[in-house]
């Protein structure tokens, strides 16, 4: 350990001035500033970001420096913001000679430009803004004298592809300022030597500084007069509940697991709101301008709730809030004990917490979750090696800045922990794709992307390319998104963003929900969805995505283990009734056997498989039974995954599943199964995208709108067909096996069951089923029933508008022919 | 290969699942917009390597229109190729290929936006076809009658059991064929767009590509 280091008499006596004194972790921060790489674990409010800055202060109060001293980043824009207000106090109030700004998407042009001329001593800033930096050829004098990064809130983005570039811009930086000191800011997390991993230089280890955590946090299912319905997320029955907690409360954050089910909460909400307290509602979908709004009146005190998504997730100091009321299961326990203890900004004080499910099946699993957290067992997964088409990102962004030496660059990228055991020869895979494509067809040897230099140096073969490529820089995988706006002459108001999917299931006069209010659709005007206002009191269609969790493995079987209790005193009555009903018309699915139901609704035949083996592997499973009741004739039309179940709807009807979940068959030909689904090219697009096949923004697309775009899907079919082992298509499969298809809790469950599978076949569909039938993220099997669908339609179209009727003009009855 | 029979202007069509046009009486196939070289293009211009096997597909696709319809004569109704330098690129092996799709039959490449000079590959350069009641040429004109063309890629989409299907499309009335685009690597402009809604009367039908073509009122809903 390394000796206390003083704070100079100028910070001592500011800390003195407003009655502060420094927390343990902060003055030993400041002790071990010159280690190569720190990372601090520390509960919300115990001043976690001075802490990170103390040594970045102090040092630049003792000693000038010239140009950039500490780097800043964090995974949000507004927590970069938020941040430069809070440094902003003391450097002022200590009267420091430091610059203070931040960089994110948002800032002008001109200030951009002018910072990478004359940085400031401390630069706020986004992984993708860094990423953009490190790409212009002007990055070693950007960057010089830079001494210290430090990265907020660490454990959220060490979860995604953002944490991985991040990493890779970082071996950038210490390849230009070899001595750069990292500092890693981290919430609670279960496993601080993984995050370590990452963040170290290697072979360098990452110390790691944990907190004292502060008290245990005050959790507690909320218990309502009314039961929970027997399915779906909107929570209503709780408002009442809910609205008696907010008065109570000084200020309350109501967190909901997707943007739809907040926007129906927030409507019910204020419907129910009779003495008209102030909420807001506040997620990523909202404009930004309204956003803004809500987080100005948020920080004035002016607001008693705020209904919200996980954009109010990470660490924004939103002063006052004494309550977080947790809508919906929680999915993971990690999860739910961050969100409980960030938003609570009160250092050594019981965060306190109510959850409310939102269904019958979700208060088994609040009550699950709650035991888990009573038990301090933190959930996670560790990290797997970093992604290639990250790898390809940062392989084009580097050849932006400049020729680059193959070997060095290698060894750069070997200096990320999560790259640190990267093969020459996928690296070079990588590079040889960033070059031409990496086809076997060698079509672009003349238009090579990069082109080796007679020095052996690669280089960019025409400038125009760096353009192309600083345009898409990140790793953030937004569906595509519309922009919707009230109709008017010029320009209407903007409310906010829909999913484009979701855009193209609405028919003019269709009535949804956005920004806590109900509009009309009234028509697409180029990528504007155009609304008006509506005074309908029940929006028509109130479905549009938002992230989705994936409920651990431990949570999994916690709820499994509960259902095989004869009795549950743990539950409130009216969902140990339910379950109790559930074992009277069919039976609760039990460890070590797979429970499988068919009945009969909406006029498809429905089979649901209760294999508890996560969001991901359930969606895996439907994946692969479909394809085989395709195969069987059986037509199924789609099906829905939860972390609990498999629905499955088709034309017709399961007899027998014990064929259909032969594990050998499972196994047999998986790459050959998946190759033609949804979900690959869902992958695919992403990673395609990331690894710069696919162009989200184009200088061109600018001008002309999208209609010259044609979808990733086509690539997809053609790589397959022609190219099927191209390093795209081994990525997507990595990619899907490690995320979306999780074929390991397939194995898991399937090992689980041994061969028992216990058939239902159920007049109706069973109380268990019925959450089912409402859930979101329903997948569709495109094989013979979309076909017939599709004729049925078309033929009901001609005859119901009469042109079925019409003798020629404009044709005569067309009729369906073989040519053969 | 499956194909939706219907009368345009006096002459009966067969619209074909692929995409291609096929008029019996004139032993006559018609492919709009194969865009060839596309990924050539894209790349030379310092944007993304697409898989460079667009051609090959489109080729293969057409290579089985002609194998199943053996026509007299074939009509490429423009932008066959994505620019004329992506025509001088072509591969020898594609070149070749080409040649020998149009040996024993006669070979009209229709001037686009996209190609508007001579490709240096058999057959004939011309600005517009004439043939029987129709008229082939790339670019709608709407004061023209019994019209062929292509260039605006049209698809359409059918709404059913709560499932958007959107397909390339036909779109045709008593004055004017749209074909879709035939390329491999091309996207497609809604029929409800505001230019192919002015372009098409109202009572205009869609014929849906795919598998089994399908017939549709043409829908002017934006999606």
């Amino acid at each position: 350990m390394t000796n206390m280091r003083a704070l100079p008499p100028k910070f001592a006596d500011w800390f003195g001035q407003n009655g502060w004194s420094l927390h343990p972790h902060q003055q030993e921060m400041l002790d071990r500033a010159e280690a190569p790489a720190l990372l601090l674990i520390a509960p919300t409010g115990g001043g976690k970001t001075l802490a990170g800055f103390l040594p970045t202060l102090v040092d630049l109060a003792e000693e000038p420096h010239e140009g950039m001293h500490t780097l800043y980043i964090s995974p949000l824009k507004a927590l970069a913001a938020d941040i430069k207000r809070n440094l902003t106090r003391p450097v002022e109030q200590m009267g420091l000679p430091i610059r203070i700004e931040d960089r994110t998407g948002d800032t002008s042009q001109s200030r951009r430009r002018r910072q990478r001329a004359d940085p400031p001593h401390i630069l706020l800033t986004t992984p993708e803004s860094l990423a953009l930096l490190t790409s212009y050829d002007d990055a070693a004098r950007t960057f010089r004298g830079l001494k210290r990064v430090v990265i907020d809130e660490i454990h959220a983005l060490a979860e995604s592809k953002r944490g991985d570039q991040l990493m890779l811009a970082l071996t950038r930086l210490q390849a230009l300022c070899p001595d750069l000191k990292r500092v890693g800011l981290s919430a609670t997390v279960e496993d601080p030597a993984a995050i370590a991993h990452l963040m170290a230089r290697h072979p360098d280890p990452c110390e790691v500084l944990l907190a004292d955590p502060g008290p245990a946090p005050d959790i507690q299912m909320l218990r309502t007069e009314e039961a929970p319905p027997w399915a779906g997320g909107g929570a209503a029955y709780s408002i009442p509940a809910v609205l008696d907690q907010v008065r109570q409360h000084k200020t309350t954050l109501i967190f909901h697991n997707t943007r739809a089910q907040a926007e129906i909460f927030f409507h019910n909400l204020w419907l129910a709101n009779e003495d008209a307290l102030p909420i807001a509602i506040h997620h990523g979908s909202l404009d930004r301008a309204q956003r803004a709004k809500v987080e100005a009146a948020m920080v004035r005190g002016d607001l008693r709730a705020i209904v919200c998504t996980g954009t109010l997730d990470l660490g924004i100091d939103w002063g006052d809030v004494d309550l977080i009321i947790q809508i919906g299961a929680p999915k993971n326990v990690k999860r739910l004990v961050q969100r409980i203890g960030r938003a609570n900004h009160r250092y050594n004080a019981p965060s306190k917490a109510l959850l409310v499910p939102a269904n019958r099946f979700e208060v088994v699993e609040c009550v699950a979750a709650l035991e888990a957290v009573l038990e301090g067992a933190l959930d996670g997964d560790a990290p797997g090696p970093g992604p290639r088409d990250v790898l390809c990102q940062h392989i084009l962004i580097t050849a932006c800045a400049g020729p680059f030496d193959a070997d060095a660059l290698f060894a750069q990228i070997r200096s990320a922990g999560a790259y640190a055991t990267l093969s020459r020869a996928a690296f070079d895979a990588c590079l040889d794709f960033c070059a031409t494509g990496g086809y076997a067809l060698r079509a672009y040897d003349r238009w090579q992307r990069l082109l080796q230099r007679p020095d052996g140096l690669w280089q960019l073969r025409d400038p125009r390319s760096a353009q192309r490529i600083r345009m898409n820089i990140g790793t953030i995988q937004d569906t595509d998104k519309l922009k919707v706006r009230m109709q008017r002459k010029r320009g209407g108001k903007p409310l906010g963003e829909i999913e484009e999917g979701f855009a193209a299931t609405l028919t003019k006069g269709d009535t949804f929900l956005i920004g806590g209010q109900i509009v009309r659709y009234e028509g697409l005007r180029e990528t504007v969805v155009e609304v008006s206002r509506n005074a309908a009191k029940k929006p028509k269609v109130a479905t549009f995505g938002g992230t989705k969790f994936a409920t651990s493995t431990q949570l999994s079987a916690r709820v499994q283990q509960m259902f095989t209790q004869e009795q549950w005193p743990e539950l409130p009555p009216h969902t140990a009734e339910w379950l109790a009903l559930q074992r009277e018309v069919s039976q609760l699915p039990q460890p070590g056997e797979l429970l499988v139901e068919s009945f009969p609704h909406d006029g498809a035949e429905q089979t649901v498989f209760y294999g508890f083996a996560g969001r991901n592997g359930q969606q895996t499973l439907g994946l692969l039974l479909t394809k085989r009741m395709e195969d069987l004739g059986l037509r199924p039309l789609g099906f829905v995954a939860t972390d609990y179940a498999t629905l499955i709807w088709g034309l017709d009807p399961v007899d027998d599943p014990a064929p259909l979940l032969d594990s050998a068959a499972l196994h047999e030909g998986l790459d050959s199964w998946l190759a033609g689904n949804a979900v690959m090219k869902r992958t695919f697009r992403a990673a395609a995208t990331i690894a710069g096949l696919i162009e989200r923004n184009t200088p061109q697309a600018r001008k002309s709108g999208r209609q010259t775009t044609f979808s990733s899907d086509i690539l997809y079919d053609t790589l397959l067909r022609y190219e099927p082992d191209h390093l795209m298509l081994e990525i997507t499969r990595e990619e899907a096996l490690r995320g979306l298809v999780d074929f390991g809790r397939i194995e898991e469950m399937l090992s689980r069951i041994a061969g028992r599978i216990e058939h239902r076949r159920l007049p109706r569909v069973s109380p268990l089923a019925a959450p089912l039938l409402l859930e979101m993220g329903r997948v569709p099997v495109e094989g013979a029933a979309q076909e017939r669908m599709l004729a049925e339609e078309a033929a009901r179209l001609m005859e119901a508008s009469g042109l079925a009727q019409l003798t020629p003009p404009p044709s005569n009855i067309p009729r369906r022919r073989d040519v053969s | 290969m499956n194909g939706l029979d219907f009368t345009f202007a006096g002459a009966a069509l067969t619209a074909l699942g692929s995409g291609a046009l096929w008029w019996p009486a004139q032993s006559l196939l018609c492919v709009s917009d194969l865009h060839l070289g596309k990924s050539e293009r894209l790349a030379r211009r310092g944007g993304a390597t697409l898989p460079p096997y667009e051609t090959r597909d489109t080729l293969n696709r057409l290579a089985a229109d002609l194998a199943a319809t053996e026509p007299r004569h074939v009509v490429c109704l423009g932008d066959s190729f994505d620019d004329l330098g992506a025509a001088q690129a072509l591969p020898e092996q594609e070149r070749l290929w080409i040649m020998r799709l149009q040996a024993g039959r006669q070979w009209d490449w229709i001037e686009g936006n996209h190609d508007p000079g001579p490709v240096g590959l058999g057959g004939t350069h011309l600005a517009e076809l004439a043939l029987g009641p129709l008229t082939f040429r790339h670019i709608a004109d709407p004061a023209q009658r019994a019209e062929v063309s292509g260039h605006y890629h049209p698809k359409a989409s059918v709404y059913a059991r709560k499932r958007s299907i959107s397909r390339p499309a036909f779109l045709f009335d008593s004055d004017r064929l749209i074909l879709p685009a035939y390329g491999t690597y091309t996207g497609g402009l809604g029929s409800g767009s505001q230019v192919l809604c002015g372009l098409m009367q109202p009572n205009a039908c869609a014929i849906l590509t795919g598998p089994q073509p399908v017939v549709i009122p043409m829908p002017r809903r934006a999606s």
